[in-house]
């Protein structure tokens, strides 16, 4: 007999030392650590980013304005835009997959779980890699420091001719080394999913998250190792002395684009696919409505997958390719609106004639609804090619890929946080900040990207450190940079928030959102073995089964 | 709780083996990562302005000969796990060690051939946009074949030490898959630079 079970009212945590517990999160394989620490890094990475993103909008506040020199302003785009997509979107999804996934399907673990720990790493590694060159990139040739290339690096500004010093290796390096760690994590879900589900998880009852995920981790092991492979390419031109992208001897550029964007096309839909699936777990809860087309939805997802790594091209309109290709990349990025329009379609039937709590992560959907519907239109208006071959590069761009990029994944995110936060820490957020932080984080966000959309119509180019007084600029990117101070002061609110809901929230209890999916069925937060015994299920919604024992969602399927 | 683990109505999960979907997936990621060498190989297929150009170089006797002994290490690498499976322990090392050294002579034979081309046509991977593709693109190849001996290794090595029992059959199984995507992708890879690119 131990000393642990004479006082089992006593915590582990508490009892041991700071050291001792920090040594306890750096060894730990449990699922649910890794993608709190998953959160937690991509978070941090977020408001680093917000602040470059803050400073941007601080120098373009005015015209001719002086607060950042060029080449920090070129610095300042290259490390928010890298940053936002593989140090913020990928850890915070893959975190919360993560941690949700095995609890949703009614797993132990992972189905790989110290694969799991290492792919975390890797992307704290790749993180620091990539931070580390604004102190360590000057190299032997004193030039340059954070990378300043953009964050889709186009040859030839990559060359050693135009980037001197080791900014663009960091760049390389971090990015690759991030990527290993997200191809493990999408290898690892796939697994979970295929292989951990409980007795009863059937595939077509399986939560519309897991399915999203599934898809997802099929794009990351296709997508990324193409980026990975490029990036290859790159370092070996840039240390070597190769030749794939160098100009002078017969590389091509274009090579580079297509490469990229076959990556970068598809990771898109890896950043927003999660967030669609965060969605599909909160609108039917806060509609007390089961989702409408579950199995429309999963073929929906499924279809956005597949055309998702067909339409790469289109973001390369402005190169001159051929007619045929262009109409080629015009028509399948209309396609792909079609699966995209069946779930909006779904999610507003899924809310029409639901009983409707607006509480903070409804909120957070329901906006993301109109937010992600109007980036989308403007997404099929850049389809078109000549209107492309008008907007391309312009801030019109950089409006539109933040209202489906910030509307939909980071509103997800956060949609996401405030419905799991009490699973996952035992205490509710406070419902009253969370509503000011979603209405200043609202506000504040259409008033920093929507003006974009004009002054993009009106010309401005995108990365520019500065534009001339009096072509009718000032006002649209004053009122822009306006909207990031009201965005600071809502995210300020959630940081409160969390901070004085871990201390003094409302306890939670095991289902405070009286949910379906299993993840509510075990304590919160869950133990380290997640569930006493391992649940069996006999429909989509076992909560449901449970709480109306005459009634099992099992009589009604198939029906939808 | 306790009605979550009622047994459900009888319903059947399709449950496959964790270890062959994680192979399977990092082999489609690998898959990835060569399909983008192939695509820049073949668009850069008689590009180089200036020499040499594959056709004056490029020898087909001994990469012939390569393939033959890389393909055949398949066919021994699946004699090994049948053997180990049916519990032949002293059999299987004797196959994998087949399997090793086939794997070696291609490396070896790679070598050659690589010192040649620089030896004797001042062929580098600086030199055009041939040799940048073609180095990388078998040297990327060259690169899994090292990774693979080095694991069929350990297992021999293990298994020579008495650690490997019929029931790790499974995941020297895997392994083994991992050893014919090595020569899969070097049928394409001979395809695109000796066949097409020649």
């Amino acid at each position: 007999m131990t000393l642990a079970e004479h006082h089992p009212t006593i915590p582990a945590e508490v009892s041991r030392t700071l050291g001792a517990r920090l040594h306890g999160w750096a060894v730990t394989v449990d699922h649910k650590r890794l993608g709190i620490m998953y959160v937690c890094f991509g978070l941090i990475f977020f408001v680093i980013a917000g602040i470059e993103g803050a400073m941007m909008r601080a120098q373009l506040a005015q015209a001719a304005g002086k607060v950042v020199d060029p080449a920090t302003f070129n610095q300042l785009f290259t490390m928010h835009g890298t940053t936002m997509v593989f140090l913020v979107g990928m850890p915070m999804l893959l975190g919360m997959a993560n941690y949700l996934i095995p609890l949703m399907i009614g797993a132990r673990d992972m189905a790989f779980p110290r694969l799991n720990a290492f792919g975390l790493w890797l992307f704290v590694f790749g993180a620091i890699l990539l931070y580390y060159s604004y102190i360590g990139a000057q190299g032997l040739y004193g030039t340059s420091a954070a990378p300043d290339v953009g964050w889709f690096a186009y040859a030839p500004l990559t060359n050693r001719t135009f980037s001197p010093g080791n900014s663009t290796d960091y760049w390389i390096l971090g990015i690759m080394v991030s990527g290993f760690g997200s191809i493990t994590t999408a290898i690892n879900l796939l697994a979970t999913i295929l292989v951990m589900r409980c007795p009863g998880m059937t595939l077509m009852r399986l939560p519309l998250m897991a399915w999203m995920m599934l898809v997802v981790s099929v794009l990351v092991i296709i997508a990324i190792p193409v980026l990975t492979g490029a990036q290859i390419m790159l370092l070996l031109d840039r240390s070597l002395g190769m030749h794939f992208f160098d100009t002078q001897n017969g590389g091509s550029s274009v090579l580079w684009q297509h490469l990229f964007w076959f990556f970068g096309h598809p990771e898109v839909y890896i950043l927003v696919l999660p967030a669609f699936g965060f969605f599909s777990e909160v609108i039917p809860v806060f509609s007390r409505k089961v989702i409408f087309g579950y199995p429309l939805m999963v073929a929906a997802t499924v279809a956005i997958g597949f055309i998702s790594l067909g339409v790469w091209a289109h973001h390369m309109f402005a190169i001159g390719m051929s007619p045929a290709l262009n109409a080629f990349f015009a028509a399948s990025t209309l396609l792909i609106s079609i699966p995209t329009g069946i779930k909006i379609f779904n999610w507003m039937g899924t809310m029409i004639g639901g009983q409707i709590i607006f509480a903070t992560p409804m909120l957070f959907a329901s906006a993301f609804l109109g937010i992600f519907t109007f980036g989308g239109l403007t997404g099929i208006m850049l389809a078109v090619v000549p209107f492309t071959w008008q907007l391309s590069d312009s801030y019109f761009v950089v409006g539109h890929f933040h209202y489906v990029l910030f509307g939909g994944t980071i509103f997800g995110i956060f949609s996401g946080l405030f419905y799991w936060f009490p699973k996952a820490t035992g205490r509710m957020l406070s419902e009253r900040l969370g509503k000011w932080f979603f209405w200043l984080l609202f506000i504040g966000f259409n008033l920093t990207f929507f003006p974009m959309h004009v002054s993009g119509i009106l010309g401005m180019p995108r990365r520019v450190y500065m534009y001339q007084p009096d072509r009718g600029l000032e006002l649209w990117n004053m009122l822009s940079s306006i909207g990031v101070i009201i965005q600071a002061m809502g995210i300020s609110l959630f940081v409160l928030n969390v901070l004085i809901s871990l201390r003094k929230g409302k306890v939670a209890g095991n289902d405070p959102w009286n949910a379906w999916t299993l993840e509510w069925a075990t304590t919160s937060p869950p133990p380290e073995w997640n569930f006493d015994q391992v649940p069996t299920v006999g429909s989509a919604r076992p909560l449901w089964d449970i709480k109306n024992p005459t009634d099992p969602d099992s009589n009604h399927e198939g029906i939808s | 709780m306790s009605t979550l683990t009622k047994p459900a109505p009888a319903c059947d999960v399709w449950r496959p083996s964790r270890g062959k979907i994680g192979m399977i997936c990092l082999i489609t990621a690998e898959s990835c990562i060569f399909l983008t060498f192939v695509v820049a190989y073949l668009f850069y297929i008689g590009k180089s302005a200036t020499g040499p150009q594959p056709a004056q170089v490029l020898e087909l006797g001994l990469v012939i000969l390569n393939s033959i002994a890389l393909i055949s290490s398949s066919f021994t690498a699946v004699a090994a796990v049948r053997l180990l499976e049916g519990g032949n322990q002293g059999k299987c090392w004797l196959w994998l060690a087949i399997t090793i050294a086939l794997g070696a002579f291609f490396v070896g034979g790679t070598i050659y051939e690589w010192s040649g081309l620089m030896r004797d046509h001042a062929l580098y991977p600086t030199t055009n946009l041939f040799g940048t593709t073609f180095y990388s693109l078998v040297g990327l190849h060259l690169f899994h074949v090292i990774v693979g001996l080095i694991l069929l290794s350990t297992v021999l090595a293990m298994g020579l030490l008495g650690w490997v029992k019929p029931r790790h059959a499974p995941a020297f199984d895997l392994l083994s898959w991992y050893w014919h995507f090595v020569d899969a992708v070097w049928i394409v890879v001979f395809v695109t630079v000796y066949v097409i690119g020649r």
